[in-house]
């Protein structure tokens, strides 16, 4: 006999059992967005070495240390962010947040500095030879993703800062930090592609 | 408890009396599943309909030799546009309506996870159908090359690049697709998280319906399966605007990559569109035999088997490219083991005709005729899993048999059979059976004089995708067979049209549960109020109705 | 399954009532046709012969072992379509309701044992399948050239082939023309398949599994055939506006016939006296850029090679026969032969237009 009850509360997942839609929704996002990032990287390492003519990634790359301690960094920063939100430290949160979006924006201009380079002084486009064609795609899509994150970040700083966040948003901040610990996974893989791999 | 004590909600209330424009402002607006859904289904159909105008004249081309009905560029551009409607803008709304709809109402839950994402993506599925037709009207590139895109549904690279495709009819492909298929990721995550977060209580991931099982796999698959074409269409957009190298031969890059990208969706994207078709026949078959599905858990784990494995046989479609011996093995070692689970599923289908008391509503003959042509689809598809068979056999006639086969006698059975199954829920007015079985008979008739000769056609080596052939190769008679087919078809969805407007002007009330059904959404009125259900439910069993029904012989005391 | 049914019988029996559908269905098509009657393939031609291209029927080792692989696989499926069609059939009649029967049937909700039995057995019928369809993989692509093998290379291009006997010092255009291989004497021909633009498809149903040429990349395939005889093939995969008619002739020769077709074609072209104006106005013109006449100044590379021409049985790929009609024709505007092909139309006076087609008809 089916029973009368249960809640009429709209969309509310009845009796907690169930994980939260936000993390399930961003866990998904994520997922897809793996696929896709994987596509790139099938490329990159499909054409490694078979560029017809250089410049080639031995030339011209450097590591990028620093630029990926900062995204690593911020990584931690927007966990500790996170944590202190969930304690209702609020202006605490905000400090490690804008921390973090500092971290990536060094990220993001490090990396304008590198193409600056790559494009100015050795003469590599997307358009040069292979290496330039995977190179500035996987890498570039990356960077829009963390430019994207970015701004999102910015938009809770400033909602933060203006007072609306509060320790009710922390499963919000929470979805929006598990997508910029993708954006680093992301970054660690790049990383070992183009600059480990690849060279 | 009988049935007819069940507490019924109030009928949504008459709106008929409100202005048009603001009736059409709430269709807009709207973030309901249902009406969402029922959006994506009619942009469906209509688009149904143009891509097979366009099938119909490529077979009046095609029904005699040398036969100058369009030019050859027009009749490319029509089967690339057929291929890409047919499967991104009527295979993709139809199942992503059809979920939309029935899965909140079969979980009992009031509306998907994310509303508003839910009308997003069905806003960009719909533009983006409208942004591949414009492309008849605003093609013109700088040369003045091409209108509508003429690359194939699979654009194959090099040809796609800006050296063989000039103008902009391949960039309305790749737009037009791209946020497409965004918008179905977006839907896809919406549908994951609602079926695993906004269950009833005491629906377990055991007692869930078996539509909404498939229809969980299929929208995991969209998330892993729509990114590489996504990839892929980008570096194709970088190729031709920003001089990438991707697809570019000349520079060292490989025509090959694209094949497999674009396989590796592509392959997932067929089973995408299949499974909806099972998850339909799954809920018809079991209530029109009156027994529950035989080996409810064998179908899940099929399911999910197909899930899996579909996403590693992407290279059957290119077993003529030159790849390795131990390559072209694997793909037909994958391709072979993916046909047992989709073979168990017919015979789990069989196991609940078998012993049951089958009545043959409309629902059921299309879910027959598809168990019949779906047969003989797997069949020839494991001729072609057979890799040297598949030399002789792919890009020739036999496959356009085979995916049809696939398509159209197993999809668009199963669909129709959904139409007929809940429309009275959706609209409160049951469908006319005569009609409903003139439809299916021209249907089958149709269906299979069009595409059955065409298995014989690529046995005589025609391949596909030619505008004409000549005279004297032994084709003739069956491309004339195979075009007389399409007026049977016509007529069929003729029929159907005329069914569901006469049904909408005066057919019969339904009631709640007109076919003496199972599920939840049997359980609300027809049409559901826009809050589905009025308390939510709680279930024990994977047929809450027929607890209800039966409380003297529930489920529960069985599974 | 009307292929499990003998398809051999059953093409040849569409095949029958192919030739009268035709010979009644030409003329009429032929008041249809809006254009000129430009193709001497529809020309009324009535008795030309039906070449049919029926996998079912190899004449060539790689197609006879595919064929073998695929009887199989055609009586496994012949196998289940009978067994579950016909348990569908049954259950549909034993089972169906009966009047006024509305009692619910015994609940069945599964079996374990029958779910296991009709997983094991697919699966060894597959693992089965699985095991012919390797051998017969590697016996066809394993296959190496051995010493006496003829060597071929075939290029695609958007819509002609290029054929090459880079050992034997011939290139012509669209027709394969191998020497017949017997038991005493195996000959099979290797073919080195290369493209210039897009991805095409070498595909002769009769000799030998479909091949695709792709750019960047060679591919090779082999046939040997044991009949002579004239066998026709296409492209097979979408490559563009004229896909459709870029055809394949296959002509399997007599050894001795092989030998004088090499010997004709490794001569060099017929220098002839009286259609020097002809020749002086081709070689002056932009011709030159595209085509080959060996021993001229013409040695563009974009298009067929002239230099045995009228050897050819056919125009632009197969569209309409080789005759100095067709040719004029052709030459006038291609464009209308063959919409959307790369030829361009080179806008000759009539004068010159003969003066040319003079020309290039000596060159047998």
């Amino acid at each position: 006999m089916i029973n009368a009850t249960a809640s009429t509360h709209h969309a509310a997942p009845t009796e907690g059992a169930f994980p939260s839609r936000g993390r399930v929704g961003m866990c998904c996002l994520i997922a897809t967005e793996a696929a896709l990032f994987s596509i790139f990287v099938a490329a990159y390492l499909f054409y490694i070495g078979k560029s017809l003519h250089g410049p080639y990634p031995a030339q011209v790359l450097e590591v990028p240390m620093l630029p990926t301690i900062c995204l690593l960094a911020s990584s931690a920063t927007i966990m500790l962010a996170e944590r202190t939100l969930r304690q209702g430290y609020r202006v605490l949160f905000s400090g490690w947040w804008c921390l973090t979006i500092l971290l990536g924006g060094a990220f993001l201009y490090a990396t304008a500095v590198e193409w600056y380079r790559l494009i100015f002084t050795h003469h590599l486009t997307i358009s040069t030879n292979l290496f330039g064609t995977t190179f500035y795609s996987l890498v570039g899509f990356h960077a829009m993703h963390v430019t994207v994150g970015l701004l999102l970040l910015t938009l809770v700083l400033v909602l933060s800062v203006s007072g609306y966040v509060s320790q009710a948003h922390s499963e919000r901040v929470e979805a929006l930090s598990l997508y910029w610990h993708f954006v680093d996974v992301v970054w660690i893989v790049v990383f070992l592609v183009v600059y480990i791999i690849g060279r | 408890m009988a049935f007819a004590d069940y507490p019924t909600a109030q009928p949504h209330s008459d709106v008929r009396h409100l202005p048009l424009l603001v009736q059409l402002h709430d269709w807009v607006v709207t973030v309901d599943h249902k009406r969402l859904g029922l959006m994506y289904i009619c942009t469906g159909l209509v688009f149904f309909a143009v891509g097979g105008l366009e099938a119909s004249i490529m077979r009046w081309q095609l029904a005699f030799p040398s036969h100058d009905v369009v030019a050859p560029e027009v009749f490319n551009r029509l089967f690339t546009m057929h291929g890409t409607t047919m499967v991104f803008l009527f295979g993709m709304p139809i199942i992503l309506g059809m979920a939309n709809y029935l899965v909140p109402l079969m979980i009992g839950a009031r509306d998907l996870a994310f509303p508003r994402l839910n009308a997003f993506g069905f806003w960009l599925s719909l533009f983006s159908g409208l942004l591949l037709y414009f492309s008849y009207l605003g093609g013109e590139g700088l040369s003045g090359a091409g209108t509508a895109p003429d690359v194939g549904w699979f654009a194959y690279a090099p040809l796609t690049e800006r050296a063989f495709s000039r103008g902009y009819s391949t960039d309305y492909w790749i737009l037009s697709l791209l946020v497409g298929g965004i918008g179905s990721v977006a839907t896809s995550i919406n549908m994951v998280t609602t079926v695993l977060c906004m269950r009833c209580k005491g629906m377990t991931l055991a007692r869930m319906p078996l539509f909404v099982w498939l229809l969980l796999v299929v929208a995991v698959m969209i998330l892993f399966a729509m990114p590489p074409l996504t990839a892929a269409q980008v570096m194709l957009l970088l190729d031709r605007y920003l001089g990438a190298r991707f697809f570019d031969t000349q520079a060292g890059g490989s025509a090959l990559l694209w094949q497999h990208f674009f396989w590796i969706f592509g392959h997932p994207e067929v089973y995408i569109l299949m499974l909806p078709g099972f998850a339909a026949a799954s809920e018809i078959i079991p209530v029109f035999s009156r027994k529950p599905m035989f080996g409810y858990a064998a179908m899940v784990g099929a399911t999910i088997s197909i899930g899996f494995i579909s996403m590693g046989v992407w290279a059957h479609h290119m077993f003529a490219v030159g790849m390795s011996a131990t390559a072209n093995s694997f793909f037909a070692a994958s391709t072979m083991l993916i046909a047992v689970p989709t073979g168990i599923k017919i015979f789990n289908w069989l196991a609940t005709m078998y012993g049951g008391k089958i009545r043959f509503a409309t629902p059921m003959l299309f879910c027959i005729g598809f168990l019949f042509q779906f047969l003989c689809a797997g069949l020839t598809g494991i001729m072609l899993a057979a890799t040297p068979f598949d030399w002789q056999l792919t890009d020739s006639y036999f496959v356009v048999a085979h995916f049809h086969y696939v398509l159209i006698g197993g999809l668009l059975f199963t669909i129709f059979a959904a139409m007929y199954y809940w429309f009275p829920k959706a609209t409160g007015r049951r469908l006319s059976e005569t009609l409903g079985r003139w439809h299916f008979w021209l249907l089958v008739i149709g269906f299979n004089l069009t595409f059955g000769p065409q298995h014989l056609l690529g046995i005589l080596g025609m391949p596909r995708r030619i505008y004409t052939y000549a005279p004297g190769r032994g084709w003739e008679l069956l491309n004339l067979l195979s075009s007389l087919g399409v007026v049977f078809q016509a007529l069929a969805v003729l029929f159907f049209v005329w069914n569901v407007i006469r049904a909408l002007r005066q057919g019969a009330l339904a009631g709640d549960d007109p076919w003496d059904a199972w599920t939840l959404e049997w359980t609300t009125t027809s049409p559901p109020p826009e809050y589905n259900f009025e308390t939510l439910p709680e279930v024990r069993s994977r047929r809450p109705l027929w607890d209800v029904k039966h409380p003297y012989d529930p489920d529960w005391r069985h599974e | 399954m009307l292929f499990t049914v003998g398809s051999l019988g059953a093409v040849k029996m569409f095949d029958n009532c192919e030739r009268i559908l035709y010979c009644r269905l030409t003329p009429w098509l032929q008041t249809r046709r809006t254009g000129p009657a430009t193709s001497s393939i529809n020309a009324g031609n009535m008795d030309r012969p039906v070449h049919l291209s029926n996998i079912f029927d190899p004449v060539s080792t790689p197609a006879q072992a595919i064929l073998e692989l695929s009887w199989l696989v055609l009586w496994i499926c012949a196998g289940i379509f009978v067994i579950v069609s016909g348990l569908l059939v049954y259950t549909i009649i034993r089972f169906r309701r009966r009047r006024a029967d509305d009692d619910e049937p015994p609940q069945v909700y599964g079996s374990n044992q029958i779910e296991l039995a009709w997983t094991v057995i697919p699966l060894l019928t597959v693992f089965v399948l699985f095991l012919v369809t390797t051998r017969t993989i590697t016996a066809v692509q394993h296959t190496v050239p051995s010493a006496e093998a003829l060597l071929v290379t075939v290029v695609g291009h958007q819509w002609w082939w290029e054929i090459r006997y880079p050992a034997l010092g011939i290139v012509t255009a669209n027709e394969l023309h191998v020497p017949v291989s017997d038991q005493t004497q195996p000959l099979p021909t290797f073919l080195k398949l290369q493209s210039v633009d897009v991805v095409h498809s070498f595909w002769v149903p009769r000799l030998a599994g479909k091949t695709d040429v792709i750019p960047n990349r060679d591919n090779q395939m082999w046939i040997e055939p044991h009949e002579p005889g004239l066998y026709l093939g296409q492209c097979a995969e979408y490559c563009g506006t004229q896909h459709a008619n870029m055809l394949l002739r296959v002509t399997v020769h007599p050894r001795d016939d092989f030998d004088r077709w090499v010997a004709a074609q490794q001569q060099p072209p017929v220098h002839d006296p009286s259609v020097q104006a002809g020749r002086d106005l081709f070689q002056a013109t932009a011709c030159v850029n595209c085509h080959t006449v060996q021993e001229t100044v013409a040695n563009g590379t974009f298009g067929p090679d002239l230099s045995h021409l009228m050897s050819r049985a056919t125009l632009a790929a197969g569209v309409v026969d080789n005759t100095p009609q067709n040719l004029r024709a052709w030459m006038r505007n291609p464009q209308q032969l063959k919409p959307g092909n790369l030829m361009p139309d080179m806008k000759l006076t009539p004068q010159e237009l003969e003066h040319i087609v003079a020309y290039l008809v000596t060159l047998q």
